[in-house]
């Protein structure tokens, strides 16, 4: 224990370090606690509870869950919850897996641009992504369709997003990415010399591929396609945008529902969200285990030499077709038809009349509205102080698991990571009950909605900085500790400044997830705490289509200056986003 | 048995450049023995291996294997590498993970197009295990092994097809010192009781020295000298292989004398006159480099006479256990000498260096 190294046996006073150590270290603790576990044992507490008049003492019962499961309707909404997230995770594991495969072992044309563009949709919000959709994939007004009808003249109707289908596809497209992202980690992580020892074995190709290759990767494989699951279960702004017009209802959208209607049927919500937390939980226990399994499979590796890229031939410039397709699908077209409609006076479908009527007007609205002004300085200050709490509170956990001996660590690291398996909108609802119940006087203002950011996005502060600290050798603090350094100077002058490349990339990552994040602000937000994703829909509500295109056009841009910005900050710190 | 002939590799560097690896390369290897590519990192030993190996394509040459041409440019054959019956053994191993002991083993048996009944697998394969002493975890999780059990899983697996080739590349490197030492002997015995023909690839000078029957020395993608490890150790060809393979004293000068019908010569160098042996002729005026190994630099005590005697102070010494470094200075020049511990002359003190002759290799200057 460092802390014990520094007690000599010539200081005889009591150390204020000592204190100090214990204040920041049980503050830090307490504070990950309240956070974790409070609205998850309210949420459960409320679910199991009767809906009675307030102020009374619920009875409890599962009336709630009986309600739910008796009512008709609800099989369907089960059915289609998974439909719509096997759909969107099998989307987007199949071109996630594909180009992964293509960009780690063949030599595709455009490689390093197709890299470095996979980054852009962490920068496109999601709601920004669907609406960009529904105005080039919508049966009546879609680009696509308009397009298609007008080339081979007829009126068929040839891509509809407000279907499951369609659904699936928008937002299996926009996660395509997180899938291309962990499939290269697995394929780049794996020994080439594995794949080439079989090949000296006498094995062809296609043996390698499906004897190692395939059942090396399967454990990855399968934890990715979980994660995929999961997090299209928890997906909102597809279901909601794509599916509730359509008479469509997965577990968020029928969650969102149950509250946005008068009376508020809160019990009926939680008891969905407490469904829905149940298969989101149980899908990352799974993963979870899978990938300590395939811990086990790890192997020393040696210098790794690259291997020779598979050489595609004649397949390079087909393949090549795929990389432009999917950049156009995931990045060109949704931005192009955001920045079409954003200098149009009411939305048109692109013509040259059209072209007449060019005019700036939208971008005058979204200068001129106070309440964008208001919400654009509500999310900058709510990414900013988000970002800083999560990664100072984060740096202290994080010792405690990794280096300290202290007992309990590992309950705090459980507990610590407990708020990824919340959906943002279940997040959002168990928030929002607790405080209408135990009112400290935040509901209705920022405060509340920093305390769900902060929650949500606690796990992604835990991941960055363990992985820093678990890099700092040991020794490093014992030897300052050997310098005669109390804790805190330790912890100060020689862990937090090691620490900081993860705490800038860290806080870079929370701070653009927290502009981005709509499920939890859209049940959380009152009149002057609305954020820009709540504004957006809230223009998307109004069918203000074109100033809504116009400040998501603003957005973009603003967004990948600051990552451009970050990264180029990064690469000067020895940092990788993302 | 595996003829090489004028092998060219080049790969594109990450701006897509064309760099040279590998040129020129030719060696044989006759049937049974032990060939090491012994270089530093990056002269494209490893790339000449993986070429073999028919896990890389070379631009230019040609490769042969008992009169089957494996490789060829200039006819455009290239077999690849699951056609060509080599075992081959990875810097890292490359065990497969989710296959125990038997399965590594037994899966060349079963891949391609081979169909062996399986109680001939089974036999082959513990005859192998045994003959690398892992019979007895056979159905041990590959990856519970420790590092020197894995290094021999490799092996046999590496073996079981009884290859007319074997391939390793710096397979001790992995290993800690003590069992890399083990290793070492283990693997010479394995080699010389099988007589496998075996071609070795190591940065590591004891292990090309302790293992090889030949040694080929490689730098900047070319073959610097081929010989025995004697040869190469003794009679190193040029300063860089006198350099790279044991330590040495390099001291300049130049040639003043040729004695007619021997290969005998005398330097002016910079610590005066050195009778010296030369292995390639030279002429009076030459520049050279002269190269002496430390243990062959002797001290004594009492004065010595005749030619190749010097004067000297004690520099600097160290103590290794079984010998002793010695640092001396003659003049402006300090030279490096390893004698019998029992030496121990005290720094500062007076002491006679004597160097036979025939251990002084006069080698042109500017050479490699």
């Amino acid at each position: 224990m460092p802390a014990a190294a520094t007690r000599t046996a010539v200081r005889s006073t009591p150390i204020p370090a000592e204190w100090l150590q214990g204040l920041v270290v049980g503050a830090s603790v307490l504070v990950v606690v309240y956070l974790a576990l409070v609205p998850l044992a309210f949420l459960l507490w409320q679910s199991v509870h009767a809906q009675v008049a307030a102020g009374t003492v619920a009875p409890l019962s599962l009336d709630n869950f009986r309600n739910v499961y008796a009512r008709t309707g609800t099989g369907r909404l089960v059915a289609d919850s998974l439909r719509f997230a096997i759909g969107s995770s099998l989307i987007a594991f199949g071109i996630g897996t594909l180009l992964a495969w293509t960009n780690e072992r063949t030599n595709a044309p455009f490689k390093r641009v197709f890299f470095a563009v996979s980054i852009v949709p962490l920068i496109i919000p999601g709601v920004l992504f669907v609406i960009a959709w529904m105005l080039l994939g919508s049966p009546k007004i879609g680009l696509i369709n308009v397009a298609l009808q007008a080339l081979f003249a007829t009126d068929f109707v040839f891509v509809n997003v407000y279907s499951l289908p369609g659904m699936a596809f928008v937002d299996g497209l926009h996660y395509a990415p997180l899938a291309f992202l962990m499939m290269s980690a697995a394929f780049r992580a794996m020994d080439p010399a594995l794949e080439e020892a079989a090949l000296m074995s006498g094995a062809s190709v296609a043996s390698v591929a499906w004897r190692i290759t395939l059942r090396l990767s399967w454990p990855a494989a399968f934890a990715t396609l979980l994660i995929l699951f999961v997090r299209a279960l928890e997906s909102f702004e597809a279901p909601a945008l794509l599916g509730l017009p359509a008479g469509i209802q997965v577990f968020t959208s029928a969650i969102y529902s149950a509250i946005h209607r008068y009376p508020a049927d809160i019990g009926l919500a939680s008891a969905y969200g407490v469904s829905l937390l149940a298969i989101a939980a149980a899908g990352l226990w799974l993963q979870s285990r899978i990938t300590a399994r395939g811990a086990r499979h790890a192997t020393v590796t040696g210098r790794g030499f690259r291997p020779r890229a598979i050489d595609l031939g004649r397949w390079r410039m087909p393949v090549a077709a795929i990389f432009v397709t999917y950049l156009l699908l995931i990045v060109g077209l949704p931005f192009l038809v955001l920045l079409w409609s954003s200098f149009q006076k009411f939305y048109a479908v692109p013509s040259l009349d059209a072209v007449r009527t060019l005019t700036l007007d939208p971008y005058r609205f979204v200068f001129a509205f106070p309440s964008i002004a208001r919400a654009t300085l509500n999310s900058i200050a709510l990414a900013v102080a988000t970002a800083t709490a999560i990664m100072l509170v984060t740096s202290v956990t994080c010792w405690i698991v990794v280096k300290s001996r202290a007992r309990g660590r590992s309950a705090l690291d459980v507990v610590s990571s407990i708020p990824i398996v919340f959906p943002g909108l279940v997040l959002g609802l168990a928030i929002m009950i607790f405080y209408l119940h135990v009112d400290v006087g935040i509901y209705g203002t920022l405060w509340i909605l920093f305390v769900a950011y902060v929650t949500r996005f606690l796990p992604y502060g835990i991941r960055y900085n363990s992985a820093s600290m678990l890099a700092i050798h040991r020794e490093l603090e014992e030897s300052a500790a050997m310098s005669g350094a109390s804790w805190w100077q330790t912890f100060r002058r020689i862990v937090l400044p090691l620490l900081r490349p993860g705490l800038v990339a860290g806080w870079i990552y929370i701070a653009i997830v927290s502009v981005r994040e709509l499920s939890s602000s859209i049940l959380l937000y009152g009149p002057g705490t609305e954020v820009l994703s709540v504004v957006i829909w809230e223009l998307w509500e109004n069918g203000q289509y074109v100033e809504l295109s116009a400040l998501g056009v603003l957005m973009i841009v603003a967004l990948s200056l600051l990552v451009m910005v970050a990264q180029r900050l990064g690469g000067r710190l020895g940092v990788r986003i993302a | 048995m595996l003829s090489v002939r004028a092998l060219s590799t080049d790969y594109t560097d990450r701006r897509g450049a064309s760099v040279r690896a590998v040129q020129e390369l030719a060696f044989d290897v006759q049937p049974g023995k032990f060939f090491t590519l012994l270089g530093p990192s990056g002269c494209g030993k490893t790339t000449t291996l993986r070429s073999i190996a028919g896990l890389e394509r070379p631009r230019e040459g040609e490769i042969t294997v008992e009169s089957t041409v494996v490789f060829s440019a200039a006819h455009g054959v290239f077999v690849p590498a699951n056609r060509r019956g080599f075992g081959m053994v990875f810097q890292s191993y490359a065990i497969w993970p989710h296959m125990n002991v038997y399965q590594n083993v037994a899966f060349p048996l079963v891949a391609g197009r081979r169909r062996i009944p399986k109680d001939e697998i089974r036999a082959r394969v513990l005859r192998v295990l045994d003959t690398v002493a892992l019979d007895d975890v056979a159905t041990r999780d590959a990856t519970t092994l420790s590092g020197g059990q894995q290094q021999r899983l490799a092996l046999a697996r590496a073996l079981v097809l009884e290859p007319k080739l074997l391939l390793l590349d710096e397979p001790l490197s992995n290993l800690d010192a003590k069992l890399r030492e083990r290793m070492r002997f283990e693997l010479k015995r394995l080699q010389r009781e099988l007589r496998v023909t075996t071609v070795y690839v190591t940065h590591d000078q004891s292990e090309a020295l302790a293992l090889s029957h030949e040694i080929g020395v490689m730098k900047d993608g070319r073959l610097v000298q081929v010989g025995s490890p004697r040869t190469i150790y003794g009679r190193p060809a040029n300063p860089f292989v006198a350099d790279f393979v044991g330590t040495t004293n390099f001291i300049r000068g130049a040639v003043t004398s040729v004695q007619s019908g021997s290969s005998t010569l005398v330097v002016a160098s910079e610590i005066g006159s050195v009778t010296a042996l030369a292995t390639e002729p030279l002429h009076a005026g030459a520049d050279v480099v002269l190269t002496v190994r430390p243990e062959d630099v002797e001290l004594s005590e009492t004065a010595a006479s005749g030619v190749n005697t010097w004067r000297a102070t004690v520099d600097q010494k160290v103590f290794l256990g079984e010998a002793i470094d010695f640092r001396v200075r003659i003049g402006e020049r300090l030279l490096l000498a390893r004698t019998h511990p029992r030496l121990s002359t005290r720094i500062g003190h007076p002491i006679h260096v004597a160097i036979a002759p025939e251990k002084v290799l006069a080698l042109r200057a500017g050479d490699a």
